[in-house]
């Protein structure tokens, strides 16, 4: 029973997973670009919620939406400014940049904030509601929102891409910028709009994980880059519902791992990690031909 | 080779090229009588900062083992602590077991050098952006690994043995010669090897990939290479740290599995300029100087040095180094080759240079 446990909650896990994922899918789809700071924008977006709701004093859940149009406008300005810049000085100077914006952050974020943790909305019902099936296995009701959550994002970049004006064109961008460039598209402000996108699904990721558990200022990197990372490596690069079949197989894995001994959490799932990198480097999701 | 093919149908036979303009005879005492006085320091200058020294050395060696992965062969890694940690770990074990720290150093770069062959087997399939992630997975992986294992001191670290007793001063003397040795050491690795064939190579494929391929050049055999010198450079940097600190600490607050080693190489590297030996010794310069200016302001030097190398990579990518190149041309360490026409004394080119390379990238990229 505690197998089966480890499993569903691995599944639920899963869906934060996807969360982290899918912006850096996203990004690197459309504008090839590896944001090495994305695990830190998406503690800053934590940071942010807490922030707001200090400041205003409004329920938790109502900081959500406000900390995505934030995240939101800062996707853009940041694309348009240093990315862009970055992005026509060729991939190793946007790597750099990337890696540098991250140590900034991280530093920047222990500088002002210390090291110590913080969650957001803690004690509210709504975060420690659960219930339970049988006797051992018992499911919060916020991984469940939070997986939810994964799912209607996914299906909604799904839908944004395929039929709306705007996802037309970071299709048509990402395919071949140049004709684009020529049939009237100015790809810098495209790129500048997926940034936004990418960025929403941060600050969603980020708030989501402030609400699962505690976030600090090395979460973005010891965690959520690192799990993002791992979850589109298995599910298969490119693929955007690859992310949540990486995720739910990273989450799986970790749990499975942690009920074996409470120390091999994380070496599990980066073991699951390398042996796709070694046996199926395409991911699981994509076939060889495509990849 | 375009550049060399015109010059001669223009102007015959008269093309003479050689490494460098100037008689590299001069650089090479000017290097030797360098070594000599930095290692004659110990007998002139107080300890303390012959200790910040020691630090110095320590970045140095790391600056240029990265400026040799990211500035010559292209692989911006940012899983070096892997190595680093190991080389610590790989002077703790033999240590534990009653061999000297000292004699301990060269086991921690083989130890070093020789893990990175499987990791690389790993990584190398991915590109670019996905490679520096994958490297900074594999780093965590291996801090994990080793923190599972109780005897070399678990999660928390241990003392480093075999030191107790020693004169303060005297083994400070010897923990900076030690780092002295390895950064020249890993310099001039780095030296010989971008001068022989495998830095002919490492330009073939940095100009262009599937050009260099075609012509039936091992583009992943040199990468390896690369590689794998790099690794053994951390490590030994790592086991130099142990030796410094008398202890070894995995990954909690500065310990050697922490990002921030491969923040400061990366950082040190461009900031002084990739892509030139010189770069990362100009870097290292105002790595301390930061550091030493803000270390009672917590993590400030690190933010400063972070923004300062955004700016050098997006407003001069060629660091420092090359800022002073460009006006100067200075190459105190040349590894690429200098074309004579004849004739000409002044107007002058590079060929098979970094800075050809720098320019075709730039053109194209835009």
């Amino acid at each position: 029973m505690a197998w089966v446990n480890a499993v569903i909650q691995g599944i639920l896990t899963g869906g934060l997973y996807a969360l982290f994922a899918c912006g850096l899918s996203l990004m690197f789809g459309v504008m090839k670009v590896v944001n090495l700071a994305h695990g830190d924008l998406a503690t800053v977006a934590g940071y942010v919620g807490v922030g707001v709701i200090a400041a205003t004093h409004m329920p938790f859940l109502w900081s959500v939406p406000v900390v995505v149009l934030i995240m939101a406008a800062l996707g853009y300005v940041l694309q348009r400014s240093m990315i862009q810049a970055a992005i026509t000085r060729g991939e190793l100077i946007t790597l750099i940049v990337t890696f540098g914006l991250s140590i900034v952050i991280e530093n920047g974020l222990l500088q002002f904030f210390t090291a110590n943790t913080r969650g957001i909305g803690g004690g509210s019902s709504l975060i420690s509601a659960s219930f339970s099936i049988g006797s051992q296995i018992q499911i919060a009701w916020l991984d469940v929102v939070i997986f939810g959550l994964a799912v209607v994002v996914l299906l909604g970049l799904q839908v944004f891409l395929s039929s709306s004006k705007y996802g037309r064109l970071i299709r048509a961008v990402a395919d071949d910028r140049e004709a684009a460039q020529l049939s009237g598209a100015d790809y810098r402000h495209v790129f500048g709009i997926a940034a936004a996108v990418a960025f929403a699904t941060v600050g969603l990721a980020g708030i989501s994980y402030g609400m699962t558990t505690v976030i600090d200022p090395t979460t973005g990197t010891d965690t959520i880059l690192l799990f993002a990372f791992a979850a589109v490596v298995i599910g298969g690069l490119g693929s955007l519902w690859g992310t949540l079949i990486g995720g739910i197989v990273l989450g799986v894995a970790q749990q499975i791992g942690a009920q074996i001994n409470i120390s091999y959490e994380l070496l599990a799932g980066y073991i699951v990690f390398l042996a796709v990198l070694v046996v199926r480097p395409q991911g699981l999701t994509v076939r060889r031909s495509e990849s | 080779m375009s550049v060399l093919t015109d010059a001669t149908a223009r102007s015959g036979e008269n093309l003479r090229v050689t490494r460098s303009r100037r008689n590299v005879a001069w650089t090479g005492i000017g290097a030797i009588i360098v070594i000599v006085v930095l290692a004659a320091f110990p007998y002139y200058i107080a300890s303390g900062t012959l200790g910040i020294m020691v630090q110095g050395l320590i970045v140095l060696t790391l600056a240029s083992m990265w400026n040799l992965l990211a500035g010559y062969a292209g692989l911006v890694s940012v899983g070096q602590q892997a190595f680093f940690g190991l080389g610590a770990y790989f002077v703790l074990i033999p240590a534990m077991h009653g061999l000297s720290p000292f004699l301990a150093l060269p086991i921690a770069a083989i130890a070093a050098g020789v893990a990175a062959f499987p990791l690389w087997w790993l990584i190398s399939r991915l590109r670019t952006g996905y490679f520096a992630i994958a490297t900074w997975v594999m780093a965590s992986a291996i801090a994990l690994l080793i923190e599972q294992i109780q005897s070399i001191g678990g999660g928390t670290g241990m003392p480093l043995p075999g030191l107790t007793g020693w004169d303060p001063a005297v083994l400070t003397a010897y923990t900076y010669w030690a780092g002295l040795a390895v950064a020249v050491l890993a310099m001039a690795a780095m030296y010989f090897l971008l001068r022989s064939r495998v830095g002919l190579v490492l330009t073939a494929i940095r100009d262009d990939e599937r050009a260099a391929r075609s012509s039936g050049v091992k583009v992943g055999l040199a990468r390896l290479l690369v590689f794998v010198v790099a690794a053994a450079g951390c490590g030994a940097a790592g086991g130099v740290l142990a030796i410094d600190l008398l202890q070894v600490v995995p990954t909690t607050s500065g310990g050697v599995f922490s990002v921030q080693w491969t923040a400061i190489m990366a950082f040190a590297a461009i900031i002084g300029g990739l892509g030139t030996i010189e770069g990362p010794i100009v870097g290292t310069a105002v790595y301390m100087v930061l550091q030493q200016t803000l270390q009672s302001h917590n993590a400030w030097y690190l933010i400063i040095l972070g923004l300062v190398a955004i700016g050098v990579a997006l407003f001069a990518r060629r660091g420092l180094w090359g800022l002073l190149d460009e006006k100067f041309n200075i190459r105190l360490f040349p590894v690429g080759y200098y074309l004579w026409a004849p004739g000409e004394t002044r107007r002058w080119r590079w060929i098979g240079s970094w800075r050809a390379g720098d320019r075709a990238e730039a053109d194209t990229s835009s």
